[in-house]
């Protein structure tokens, strides 16, 4: 089983350090010219005012490094002696850099002149960081429980088998479990087992009204990863094998990703390149098959929703994930006079608590400051009501929220579709 | 005497080194390799590249209001430069009897003289800019301000030989414009080349995802 390196050894995160740089990264530090617009398109420097958040500059020990060890001009360099070799206090001093004040929005991945993703450089630098055991203590401790209870927060399948026990109770529907040739296996965020579980029954309700086959897998239900925010690749692919190793097991032809930015990003992106291979199934996000069945006519809808709303893009699955109309259809639906805000789609400000900063102690407080865009964002169209699809999101706006006192109400799009889902025996029924 | 040494013997060195360079800079970036991606992309990757190689030329919508002076600062310099490299008569003579053996017309004086103007204006606010901003203080690095002097310096010798016609000081200029050749592949420079490669890997990646980047 992969661990979480926990002890401090600089030198292991130089050797990972080194083989993290591609051509793809040798090429972004080969075209920097260090313009610093980046740092305009970060929450973190534009929301607290310091250079060091300058997303380019968070991975300078990367550029450093590079430059010593694999351009012909640093080789010559240091065989002359000049510059020196990465230390110890650049990891110390660069871990804040690396997780408390990025949270892989890939804002500024979008601006770059040159084209450079830093964002991708930012999590190729904390695989370095992860093999040193320079990480934040609240994420090696999520990273611990993925990997020896299956879930981040903790939860167990006892946990989620009680809430759907409840779903089942309050619907009335059987919530099918370990259903071999089920279509779709659903996954789930712990953080919609235990806090947004009517996420679960809302998708119960569509998927019985839509005639969906679906199972919940009892032994790979999880669908985060802490592997892809420690920034470990075998921590990544031990959660990610769970999944597709069930999945194939029950030969589904397809896996639902949950409302949950990084977990669309770790299963849909990066999962087949962790495991070495294309899966035998496809990873279809939520929103994206929600959208499917609304153009079916399998997903119907009635009444509309008077209030107020808005749409926060989470950042993983809009600008990183290419799902940016799905919600926008759906919403359609069921409120079509919801008020984009002023920056919106592949350009929105992230929640502040991506990248496993929700998980981050140690980020509590930048990530509660760096709110202060969301709330510009959000003071600007006024609504009462902000629709969203991370259950990740959507907590760490809840609490930031309340930080502020601002009476904004945060809800989920499936959610949302699901109060205003025709009863079934109105709609028309379709085998898959 | 001088003049026939940075024309001649240093100007043969000056290429090799610029041509030699780059070519190693790009084999180093290149040789490093990308995995292939085993994701099922949602649409194509080579579209995703083409396009962002050409949308990154401006700043996308919803990010220029914190870019405009660095926008409009970076087209001046880079378009005055470009049309003072390509156009000025004196290096359209010089590319047509020393590199390519063909030439095209020249750009008007009254051009030569906006191109200059552009160019300078546009360097000197870039570069004042990274002086003074405090983000500009804390990323740049010492090849950034060589490159900008040496930039700079190539530009002033080159606008006062053409103005003054005179043979020490077109000398100054092509041992100027040498020493940039020499410095150029060992600096941030390169951009000039790898920015078509680094734009190619992030279009590709963002539109195997379907994401206009």
């Amino acid at each position: 089983m992969a661990k979480v390196v926990t002890e401090h050894d600089y030198k292991r995160g130089i050797e990972v350090l080194r083989t993290q740089i591609d051509a793809k990264i040798a090429s972004y530090l080969s075209s920097c010219v260090n313009c610093g617009l980046c740092a305009e398109a970060c929450l973190f420097y534009t929301e607290t005012g310091d250079p060091r958040y300058t997303p380019i500059y968070k991975v300078e020990p990367m550029r450093r490094l590079w430059q010593r060890e694999q351009t012909f001009a640093g080789k010559i360099g240091k065989a002359l002696g000049f510059g020196r070799d990465l230390t110890e206090a650049d990891f110390a001093e660069w871990q804040e850099m690396t997780y408390d004040s990025c949270t892989l929005c890939g804002r500024c991945s979008m601006v770059c002149p040159v084209g450079n993703d830093i964002a991708y450089m930012i999590r190729k630098q904390r695989e370095a960081f992860s093999a040193a055991g320079y990480t934040p203590k609240g994420l090696q401790e999520a990273s611990t429980r993925a990997l020896e209870i299956g879930s981040p927060m903790g939860v167990t399948w006892k946990a989620l088998s009680a809430q759907i026990g409840h779903v089942e109770k309050a619907t009335g529907l059987m919530i099918p479990v370990d259903v071999q040739g089920a279509d779709y296996m659903t996954l789930f965020s712990s953080m919609e087992i235990m806090n947004f579980p009517e996420y679960i029954e809302a998708i119960a309700r569509i998927f019985d009204a839509a005639g969906v086959s679906w199972t919940v897998s009892s032994k790979a239900f999880e669908a985060t990863n802490s592997g892809i925010q420690i920034g470990s690749s075998e921590i990544a692919r031990e959660l990610v094998s769970r999944v597709v190793d069930a999945a194939e097991g029950f030969g589904c032809k397809y896996v639902i990703s949950p409302e949950c930015g990084h977990a669309y990003t770790a299963i849909r992106w990066d999962g087949p390149n962790l495991i070495g291979r294309p899966y035998e199934f496809e990873v279809v996000h939520i929103l994206e098959l929600l959208d499917q069945l609304r153009q079916q006519g399998r997903l119907q809808t009635e009444g509309i929703d008077e209030r107020h709303l808005t749409f926060h893009d989470p950042c993983q699955i809009v600008r990183r994930g290419g799902v940016e109309q799905e919600p926008r259809n759906l919403l359609g639906m069921v409120a079509p006079n919801f008020e984009e805000m002023p920056d919106r789609g592949i350009v929105n400000w992230c929640c502040g608590g991506g990248g496993g900063l929700s998980a981050n102690e140690e980020a509590h407080d930048l990530r509660t400051t760096v709110f202060k865009v969301k709330k510009r964002q959000l003071e600007a169209v006024g609504v009462e009501t902000m629709v969203t699809a991370c259950a990740n999101c959507r907590i760490v706006m809840e609490e930031a929220l309340e930080h502020y006192e601002m009476p904004v109400v945060v809800e989920g799009v499936t959610e949302l579709l699901a109060a205003h889902l025709k009863p079934k025996a109105d709609a028309p029924q379709s085998a898959d | 005497m001088f003049l026939e040494f940075v024309e001649g013997p240093l100007w043969y060195i000056a290429v090799v080194i610029f041509l030699v360079g780059i070519a190693i800079r790009i084999y180093e970036v290149l040789a490093r390799g990308v995995k292939p991606d085993l994701a099922v992309p949602r649409t194509d990757g080579m579209a995703g590249a083409l396009r962002t190689i050409v949308t990154r030329s401006w700043t996308a919508k919803g990010f220029s209001s914190g870019a405009v002076f660095h926008l409009i600062a970076g087209y001046m310099f880079h378009i005055g430069l470009f049309v003072l490299i390509i156009f000025a008569a004196p290096h359209v003579v010089f590319i047509e009897e020393r590199i390519l053996g063909f030439g095209w017309t020249p750009a008007p004086h009254w051009v030569f003289i906006v191109a200059a103007d552009l160019a300078f204006a546009g360097l000197v606010l870039l570069w004042l800019r990274r002086m003074m901003h405090p983000v500009m203080r804390q990323i740049s690095t010492f090849d950034d301000h060589a490159a900008a002097v040496l930039t700079f310096v190539v530009m002033f010798t080159g606008c006062m030989a053409l103005l003054l016609s005179h043979d020490s000081l077109r000398a100054i200029h092509m041992l100027t414009v040498c020493m940039l050749m020499i410095y150029f592949p060992f600096s941030r420079l390169m951009h000039a080349f790898t920015f078509v490669i680094s734009r190619s890997y992030t279009g590709a990646v963002m539109g195997r995802k379907g994401v206009q980047a």
